[in-house]
């Protein structure tokens, strides 16, 4: 009889899906329903996160423009997905394009890929400061351009934004309403969640196999010294142009997710600050390191609404009165917290498994 | 197959106004050692840029293993085999020893994203193959223990080796190495002219720059000599060694004798 090994390794992946499956009930019982959807988003970030690492942790090309792959994936499903092209096209589409969600997915990873490698072609030559400049300039572009394509012809409705996305399906139930499955009531922040947790395990996994492979040391070559890893043979254009489209992928897959989840898309959701926030959860987390910019995203994105939520009881506690403003106090901490990581942990959260080494070393020498 | 690897001929680069290489023609044969000395600011390096791709000549001929390049570039060269090392180490610093060898078997294997991300049969034996030639060659030029160790963690002496070792993972016909002594004691040089010795006796044919003339004369079959961007002999070491124009170069010509 063969007996499967159950190793420790084995126990601890099963008690921590066991953990993550029933988080949404734990969240919603101890904390209310408002914690699961901003669980949501938090997974949306961390996809976000994860596709910034491959560019940014891997191959080491400073991006400032991200969010635009994540615009347009959301624009992408919100056009096809919505009866907003009934404004601009109503003799081609009477009644708005609905195609499945399942199909603008891949729609969507192609040509957030085709504007990554747009991006990427006139920016090979340029490094570090000088890469960032232009791909926040690519950034603010495509902002710009969702903000004013109502006219001639409406194609994104302007600053309106584009609202009645349909809901995602999967095989025909719509995450949208409260489902029951075998007997468990699962309401539309949880079916969500699950949606979310499965691509989010996707872009796990495609990053882990990227990382240990000829790709991810060809990436991290060209990361530490581009004329070395020329004379390995390297064709630094074309990986650094894949670098650029396999993010800017990831970033367009969650860009649909985040169109059908909120059911409204408007390019104030695109805007510089959300470049700024992902690419601190990959650095904050620890660049590079998968595990670590899961934490980063998962800690940014929760303790801006953490700090939201305790602020305000925080000082009627301690002054009888509210002084601050929450939102400002907010951003002042975020901020703080930051450069405290920074000062004292500068190589991210959980830094990889290399860069660890590296401090270790340095400590014994 | 013919016995010329390389063959360059008529090569000239000019950095602005200054002409760093006038006319330079240059011939290396298959599975010798061939060295190219001269006085600081002879034109050693950019010629040595030119042969490898990081240069792109102004005019001349390109000519490596039977095909003619207009526009070399590093990559083609160093998938059509003529692997480098640098004259101030260029290793992927933060990338453990085996990582940079593993680095340097790029142009040996195949695998595309979709073999990586299925990681078909295909891919791991290519990846299990790759481990093991990064780790024999590793052995070879004797830095197996460091294996794990981040390159920039490595004593210079290492470093150069691993230098070498990254370059042999690309499985080259042509090693060309930018003054490998340089900064070594005399134990180190003779121990890297050994293995250089060894490299070739594997049928790769060695370029190298060096200063170290003592190491030059001793190690190489053929040498030629660059003086303001010229080549002003070439031969034996001993022939060369007795060149009026070569003691002219190195210590000067006095007018008056």
């Amino acid at each position: 009889m063969k007996i499967i090994k159950f190793s420790k390794q084995h126990l601890m992946f099963c008690l921590l899906l066991g953990a993550v499956l029933l988080l949404p009930f734990a969240t919603d019982a101890l904390l209310g329903r408002g914690w699961v959807r901003i669980m949501d988003f938090a997974m949306l970030y961390i996809m976000l996160a994860l596709g910034l690492n491959i560019v940014v942790g891997y191959a080491g090309l400073l991006d400032l423009g991200y969010i635009a792959f994540f615009a347009v994936g959301a624009y992408c499903y919100a056009l096809t997905g919505s009866p907003h092209l009934a404004l601009a096209f109503p003799l081609l589409f009477p009644d708005g394009l609905h195609l499945s969600f399942w199909l603008v997915v891949p729609l969507a990873a192609l040509l957030a890929g085709g504007f990554g490698v747009l991006l990427g072609a006139p920016t090979l030559r340029l490094r570090g400061d000088y890469l960032a400049i232009v791909t926040l300039g690519f950034g603010e572009i495509i902002r710009i351009f969702m903000n004013n394509l109502n006219a001639p012809v409406n194609l994104t409705n302007g600053p309106q934004g584009i609202s009645m996305i349909d809901p995602i399906t999967v095989s025909g139930v719509s995450l949208n309403a409260t489902q029951q499955v075998f007997g468990i009531t699962l309401p539309a922040v949880h079916l969500y969640f699950y949606l979310f947790l499965g691509f989010a395990a996707l872009v796990v996994f495609v990053s882990h196999r990227l990382e240990k492979s000829r790709i991810g040391r060809a990436w991290m070559a060209i990361r530490e010294d581009e004329i070395a890893a020329s004379s390995m043979g390297i064709n630094t254009r074309n990986l650094k142009l894949l670098a650029f489209a396999m993010g800017a992928m990831f970033g367009g897959v969650s860009g649909t997710l985040f169109a059908g989840f909120q059911g409204f898309v408007s390019p104030e959701s695109f805007s510089l600050m959300e470049s700024i926030m992902v690419l601190c959860m990959v650095v904050l987390g620890g660049m590079g390191n998968i595990y670590g910019v899961i934490l980063g995203g998962l800690l940014l994105a929760l303790l801006p609404e953490i700090l939201r939520h305790s602020v305000v009881p925080l000082q009627q506690a301690l002054f009888g009165k509210m002084l601050i403003d929450p939102e400002s106090l907010r951003m002042l901490l975020f901020g703080t917290a930051l450069i405290a990581v920074m000062l004292y942990r500068p190589a991210g959260l959980w830094p990889s498994r290399v860069r660890r080494r590296e401090l270790e070393t340095d400590e014994t020498v | 197959m013919s016995n010329t690897l390389l063959e360059l001929s008529g090569i000239s680069k000019q950095f602005g106004g200054l002409s760093a290489l006038t006319d330079v023609c240059l011939h290396i044969r298959r599975g010798e050692i061939y060295g190219l000395i001269g006085p600081n600011g002879a034109g050693k390096t950019t010629l040595f840029n030119v042969v490898t791709g990081l240069y792109q000549a102004n005019s001349g001929e390109f000519r490596f293993n039977g095909h003619s390049y207009k526009t070399p570039q590093p990559h083609l060269l160093a998938q059509a085999g003529i692997a480098r090392t640098f004259q101030n180490i260029r290793l992927f610093a933060n990338l453990t020893a085996l990582e940079n060898v593993l680095i340097g078997r790029h142009p040996k294997t195949r695998a595309g994203v979709f073999g990586v991300l299925l990681r078909n049969k295909a891919t791991r034996d290519e990846e299990r193959a790759s481990t093991e030639r990064a780790r024999e060659l590793l052995r070879y030029v004797g830095i197996s223990k460091s294996s794990q160790t981040l390159a920039k963690h490595l004593s210079y002496g290492e470093q150069r080796r691993l230098e070498i070792a990254r370059a042999l993972a690309t499985e080259p016909l042509l090693l060309a190495l930018d003054e490998p002594a340089a900064g070594m004691n005399a134990t180190e040089t003779e121990s890297l002219k050994a293995l250089l010795q060894d490299i070739r006796a594997t049928g790769v044919t060695v370029m190298l720059i060096e200063h170290d003339v003592k190491l030059i004369m001793g190690l190489c079959d053929r040498v030629a000599v660059l003086d303001y961007g010229r080549k002003i002999a070439e031969g034996v070491p001993d022939e060369v060694r007795q060149d009026s124009a070569v003691i002219a170069a190195y210590l000067g010509v006095d007018d008056a004798a």
